[in-house]
């Protein structure tokens, strides 16, 4: 059995609720913490433990804390990013869900090392009933006096509130996300300053996802050698992997970093198989921004090694053969599968996402939109692919935040992957599938 | 609506203290979720004015707001509005089968209304529950691993009871 | 404080610390001066979004001597002392400005022969400097009906390049702001949502500030184009402004009123709506003499040195 972290109770009946938590040892880790470490000494922890952040961008998350303005004697902000939105990524949602004093507790404890006292989580609009199951364990965590004033007695306060968004998955862009939280347009900020120095209501503040925050007491409660000890190169600990498409078993899996690839696709432990005993096509590893790899790349890299499930093996071979480990987001398509027509809601996706502010994504996302559901109508071009390469070219680096990148990246990995099929949609004027 | 009811204006008044003084506009869209339910699921220029006056905006920082996101109607809607998710890993399992059923049994098209006003049927994206595709959602409700006859189940209920999917939120 | 060093284009120029990119590439002047359609030196937090201004650092500073990873944006970069600077030397920025062009023209409905702003619009100064011959698209456009918003402005949505700069009018240096950006991504319009007047003794700038010809004076509308009138610096006793403006004239008539621009198309100073919009009559304004507009403007090819309009009107043509 891999180790568990953040899965380890999930099944637990109640788990929801404070008691149950409370049972099964919950809020040691803030106990442990306010009563006998420092807020440096907490930030140590996770700094050294190599927790990385699991939101998709996998940044150091003790150095993104080392980063926080302390000179400036403003208040300081710690923002939980729940605005879980990447296509083919929903790991947040099942901890948010099923175990929310596990994201307080984590709260509390960054809040307590940032020297925050008014944390907030945002969660996505649309996932209201998480919401209400979040402030109903915040309501429960008052009560006990784990936020509030003076915590445990030990002279440390802190407010916890809990914000919907709107529907937007910019706002997962952690500029955007305080944009949003301010109550404005989710516009990203055009950066720096960065929000370590000027965040939520221009204080400094630190935006963490929810997968990394809710990692953070196990850190506390067993030390840092314990979680890095955990894992593979870089990629310490473990990493909730969603996984959906075509598998026998969709689902949440807590993984330990550094598992094949292969054993995750075809183990019983895992994804059980491609359904209906299909052949494996393709697969989009870290949610639908990173680039997407044919069956034989995903299962080994070009050298021929197993890829394994760590943020080096997955990008081994740069983007000419290789992807990234992004969010966790594992979509699976099996042989029946047309990447034209996948691509085309990706790209659909980001069209709709993209906040409008600079001209590449702005006006790129929708063009290429335009041009994928013509070539997948049987209506394209041969010029159109190359035109396609060359759109998202121009699109990737060149936008204010990466959402121009999450845009360019699965048109041109499905391209260079696959190109053939693009040119046969063309050739047949009609999809092949 | 002109105004926030009985039973919504404590939650109102809550969270109008979340924010630190002088950042009262933060509770912006909390509030639009509150208005746009006590306003027959869409938001009319009335309502967001009142919003702004209690925010003490000017009304076209709520306009610009509103038009962001995605979740809110700057039009009215239907009383029951279905939200089919259609991005990549819904597409995988039958997506664009269920908007079909839906579209032929409802007899409108995604961002239509029924004539009798009871169903407005909508594409959304990404819903972040790509495990248990296709989805679909309706006022704060999933619905998960929806197929065909899932979809005529649960149309048949709302059909029977008239189904209003837009109430607090909060509630 | 010391001065910063750095090189745009192999040019060296020193400037005081926390100074822009682009706005050292204006202290040398000439050909290392990105376009710039949204960043507005006057208004505040402008600039950014465009794209149009990226350059290339090939080297961070002296202390740190690496070439930053993307093309950034020069309006909003600011100057470190030992940066190396490229803008027209380097092909990929010149590649980059291509493309962004490109997007910027994609959804444009190159309606210059009706458009106001022809002869002193950003965009098509751009567009011939960066533009490609042929396009490479025959996707439908995205469109949107013209509107007034007030009496004294009409909004050509579709011409719009969405660069924020009148809403920062609005914010910045009127008293209260009822137009703004509203929806999202390639839907995203200026706009007043319900029909509201844009009214306030400011509004005009917004006309001023436009790169392109989404917001034009209703009053001038398809009087002249512009190429045909002359430009006067004028002046007039005003409570609300400088009374500092241009004369754009025909004959003894005044076409348009204008803020005085500099040679980035950036107002000197903001003008009140009295001076554009009521003064009209000749008698009202100290005329100072003939406006110097860039010499490779259009404008100037209706070249004038002189009041005495009638002696020239002939050679227009020529």
């Amino acid at each position: 059995m891999a180790k568990k972290i953040l899965l380890d109770n999930i099944d637990v009946p109640g788990l929801a609720s404070f008691e149950v938590y409370k049972q099964l040892g919950g809020y040691s880790a803030v106990e442990k913490a306010l009563k006998n470490l420092t807020p440096d000494q907490v930030t140590g922890e996770v700094t050294k433990s190599g927790l990385r952040g699991r939101g998709g961008a996998g940044f150091p998350t003790g150095m993104k804390w080392g980063f926080i303005d302390k000179k400036s004697g403003n208040p300081r902000y710690f923002v939980c990013n729940f605005d879980e939105s990447e296509p083919g990524t929903f790991k947040d949602r099942h901890i948010g869900q099923l175990n929310p004093h596990l994201l307080i507790e984590g709260m509390i404890l960054g809040s307590y090392a940032l020297g925050a006292r008014t944390s907030y989580i945002y969660i996505r609009g649309e996932l209201f009933y998480v919401l209400k199951i979040i402030e109903k364990a915040i309501a429960e965590a008052y009560k006990n006096g784990l936020l509030g004033n003076n915590i445990l007695g030990t002279g440390y306060s802190l407010d916890l509130y809990c914000q919907p968004g709107g529907g937007a998955y910019i706002c997962g862009e952690e500029t955007a996300l305080l944009e949003s939280l301010e109550g404005k347009r989710g516009n990203p900020r055009i950066k720096p300053p960065f929000p370590a120095v000027v965040g939520l209501y221009g204080c400094p503040t630190v935006v963490n996802n929810v997968e990394t925050i809710a990692t953070i007491p196990w850190i506390i409660n067993n030390g840092y050698e314990a979680y890095s000890s955990i894992g593979i190169g870089n990629s310490k600990g473990t990493k909730l992997i969603s996984a959906c498409g075509h598998i026998n078993k969709p689902g949440v899996y807590e993984i330990e970093l550094g598992l094949p690839i292969e054993e995750f696709i075809y183990s019983d432990e895992y994804c059980g198989g491609i359904r209906n005993g299909n052949k494996l096509k393709a697969v989009v590893a870290g949610g639908s921004s990173v680039p997407i790899l044919p069956a034989e790349l995903i299962l080994r890299t070009a050298t021929g090694e197993p890829r394994l499930m760590s943020y080096e093996s997955l990008s081994e071979g740069g983007f000419q053969s290789g992807s990234m480990l992004g969010s966790g987001g594992f979509i699976v398509m099996d042989h029946t599968t047309c990447i034209v027509k996948n691509l085309l809601t990706f790209a659909r996706f980001y069209h709709h996402e993209s906040c409008g502010q600079c001209s590449p994504c702005r006006e790129g996302t929708g063009w290429m939109e335009k041009i994928l559901h013509r070539i997948e109508s049987g209506n394209g071009s041969m010029k159109d692919i190359d035109l396609l390469v060359n759109i998202s070219k121009h699109i990737e680096g060149n936008t204010i935040c990466p959402l121009g990148d999450a845009a360019a990246w699965p048109v041109a990995s499905a391209i260079r992957h696959f190109r053939a099929e693009f040119e046969e949609h063309v050739k047949l004027q009609k999809c092949p599938f | 609506m002109t105004k926030f009811s009985a039973e919504s204006l404590p939650i109102v008044n809550r969270i109008l203290k979340q924010y630190p003084e002088g950042k009262q506009k933060s509770a912006l869209l909390p509030l639009l979720h509150i208005a746009q339910a006590e306003n027959n699921g869409w938001l009319s220029a009335e309502t967001m004015d009142y919003i702004a006056s209690l925010l003490e905006i000017q009304p076209i920082e709520v306009y610009e707001v509103a038009s962001f996101y995605s979740m809110f109607n700057l039009q009215p809607v239907g009383n029951c509005v279905i939200e089919v998710c259609q991005t990549g890993p819904c597409w995988l399992n039958g997506a664009e089968e269920l908007l079909a059923y839906f579209t032929e049994r409802l007899g409108i098209k995604a961002g239509e209304t029924t004539a009798d006003g009871k169903f407005t049927l909508k594409t959304v994206e990404c819903l972040a529950a790509c495990g248990n595709a296709p989805v679909i959602q309706v006022g704060t409700d999933y619905f998960e691993n929806v197929n065909k006859q899932k979809a005529e189940e649960l149309l048949d209920k709302w059909q029977k009871e008239n189904k209003i999917s837009h109430t607090n939120p909060y509630l | 404080m010391p001065l910063l060093k750095l090189t745009i284009d192999n040019i060296e120029v020193e400037v005081e610390p926390g100074t822009t990119i682009m706005n050292a590439a204006r202290k040398i002047g000439g050909h290392v001066v990105p376009p710039a359609m949204c960043y507005y030196s006057k208004l505040e937090g402008s600039g950014g979004k465009c794209r149009t201004c990226l350059v290339k650092v090939s080297q961070g500073s002296f202390k740190d001597n690496r070439p930053m990873p993307k093309l950034v944006a020069s309006c909003r970069t600011l100057v470190q002392d030992g940066m190396v600077v490229q803008n027209t030397t380097s092909p990929e920025v010149i590649e980059n400005r291509r493309a962004i062009t490109e997007f910027l023209l994609l959804n444009h409905p190159l309606d210059c022969p009706v458009c106001d702003q022809a002869g002193e619009c950003h965009l098509q100064d751009l567009s011939y400097q960066n533009g490609l011959e042929e396009t490479n698209t025959d996707e439908a456009r995205r469109t949107f009906a013209p509107i007034d918003i007030g009496n004294l402005i009409k909004l050509h949505m579709n011409r719009c390049i969405l660069c924020y700069r009148c809403v920062m009018v609005a914010d910045q240096i009127t008293d209260s702001r009822v137009h703004g950006v509203l929806g999202r991504g390639d839907h995203s319009e200026i706009s007043t949502l319900i029909k509201k007047a844009v009214d306030n003794d400011f509004s005009g700038n917004m006309i001023d500030v436009c790169p392109v010809g989404a917001l034009t004076d209703k009053t001038f509308r398809f009087k002249s184009r512009v190429w045909f009138t002359r430009p006067f610096d004028a002046h007039r006793k005003c409570t609300k402004c400088s009374g500092k403006t241009v004369l754009w004239m025909k004959g003894e008539e005044i076409l348009r009123v204008t803020g005085r621009k500099d040679k980035y198309g950036e107002l000197e100073e903001f003008i009140c709506n009295d001076c554009r919009f009521v003064y009209k009559q000749p008698k009202d304004w100290e005329i100072e003499g003939p406006r110097k507009i860039e010499r490779h403007s259009v404008i100037s090819q209706n070249h004038y040195e002189k009041l005495d309009n009638e002696e020239n009107e002939d050679k227009i043509e020529a």
